[in-house]
């Protein structure tokens, strides 16, 4: 499973990096998001697809290989 | 007073249709109003009837309060929206408010901060967030037995670490906390909250003017060097985060302390293993839901939502306590459960407005709660519950004291 990220509907409110911080990050400076995979990793699965439904502005989304 | 609220005014006839104010009373100071889980079981979209004479909209269930709020052909703009409470139309935001501005006005102001409030960055503040609490909590031990909880530990807390934050001298806390009542009255006076705000303005002039000559290592002073910012757009700026920072956090750690002192079970879990309090945290953030109004947006062109049309000018009240009480999200959701996942609540909103403080919100609660129970073992309230003087009549809703003993 591919992650995609949106960095220009996202609005820094961290709530990815909660759920998952060894696939999400922060850009120190505006706070977007960044990945650190770019890929799901299999003991992931559900944290990313947390940070997918809890993300406020939907700029996370998931697509099948 | 201009404003009132005119609730009486309207006939108590009993149809479904029929616009009615917004239901606000709370029966249990820790629940949303019980007409507000009927109204979601009932018509999880009603109408409602505002004190300008409009018909305004309420949202009860969790799914249709994302949408709202994740929906951009909803405006945040205060200015084109008639309120659930007062008659009175509020001004257009002032610069830098950007908490009720739409893209891309909001989006210029709120990407010069979000890196200043990023995950990684808040939990660089977490020794400094334990020592504030420690200190605090040692000041409330010194108040001795019947010592308010809001006064010498809520309160303080979150005062200190936003004010440090932003680069607001500590020493003036008691000058901006009173002028910040007037501004959360639910009911504002518009003369006592217009003076608030022009007080706030010239203290922040003067410290945005003493930035400008001599920058020190905090936001506001950031924000002077590293922005084409105006004045009046820096004031705007720290005057929300100043006012958001105080009121939202300190509501919450009283109204935690209270929820679990009121919870014994739920307080010996927590007490015996520390760990679960990341959990404890986001239900009570859920269960407390202490924007206990809610959030208003307007539609900007007519809407179809929920098999109704909501046309363009209208307002929408999206009710976070009726959204966090949801049994189809959280499942039995009216009691306190710790051990509940919570995630995907709405308390610090959904959409480009979520708070932008949250992971600061989160960090003091779970050193703050924790670290009171670690060091007041037998910590209990020092009044009957029903004689705790809980804020109705604020934006914010919490508790005005709360004395405890141990």
């Amino acid at each position: 499973m591919k992650i995609i990220a949106d960095a220009g509907r996202c609005i820094g409110a961290g709530q990815c990096v909660m759920a998952a911080d060894s696939v999400f990050d922060q850009s120190p400076a505006t706070g977007e998001v960044m990945l650190l995979a770019a890929r799901v990793p299999a003991d992931e699965v559900d944290a990313v697809l947390e940070a997918v439904s809890t993300c406020p502005t939907g700029a996370l989304s998931t697509a099948e290989d | 007073m201009t404003t009132e609220t005119t609730r009486e005014s309207h006939p108590a006839r009993d149809t479904a249709d029929e616009p009615r104010p917004i239901p606000l009373t709370r029966s249990c100071p820790f629940a949303p109003p019980a007409e507000l889980t009927a109204l979601r079981e009932r018509e999880p979209l009603s109408r409602i009837a505002n004190p300008d004479g409009t018909t305004g909209w309420l949202v009860t269930d969790h799914a249709l309060a994302r949408k709202v709020l994740g929906d951009p052909r909803f405006s945040a703009r205060q200015e084109l929206m008639s309120s659930p409470l007062t008659a009175r139309r509020a001004e257009p935001a002032m610069p830098g408010g950007f908490l009720f501005m739409d893209p891309p006005q909001h989006t210029r102001y709120r990407k010069l901060l979000t890196g200043q409030f990023t995950v990684r960055r808040m939990r660089r503040l977490e020794a400094r967030v334990e020592e504030v609490t420690e200190r605090q909590l040692s000041l409330l031990r010194a108040q001795g037995k019947g010592a308010d909880l809001v006064e010498h530990f809520a309160l303080p807390v979150p005062s200190l670490m936003i004010c440090e934050l932003l680069g607001v001298p500590y020493e003036d806390h008691e000058f901006f906390q009173s002028r910040a009542v007037a501004i959360f009255r639910l009911v504002q006076d518009p003369e006592e909250s217009g003076a608030a705000y022009a007080a706030l303005r010239t203290y922040l002039l003067d410290l945005v003017r003493r930035r400008r000559g001599e920058p020190a290592d905090d936001i506001l002073s950031d924000l002077v060097t590293g922005s084409d910012l105006t004045d009046d757009e820096l004031i705007g700026m720290a005057l929300l985060l100043l006012l958001a920072g105080h009121e939202t956090t300190a509501n919450m750690l009283a109204m935690a302390t209270f929820a679990l002192l009121s919870h014994p079970g739920q307080l010996t879990l927590l007490r015996e293993d520390p760990s679960l309090i990341g959990g404890a945290v986001e239900e009570l953030l859920r269960y407390l839901s202490i924007m206990h109004v809610g959030l208003p947006r307007a539609a900007l062109e007519d809407v179809e939502l929920a098999d109704r049309v909501i046309a363009q000018g209208d307002t929408v009240t999206v009710s976070v306590a009726a959204a966090n009480h949801d049994p189809r999200k959280f499942g039995p959701a009216d009691g306190l459960d710790i051990t509940r996942s919570a995630t995907g609540h709405v308390a610090f909103g959904h959409g480009i407005h979520q708070c932008l403080g949250q992971q600061l919100a989160r960090i003091e609660m779970r050193i703050g709660i924790n670290g009171l129970l670690r060091e007041f073992p037998g910590l209990r309230l020092d009044v009957p519950v029903c004689e705790v003087p809980v804020r109705s009549d604020m934006g914010v809703f919490g508790v005005h004291r709360l004395p405890v003993t141990w």
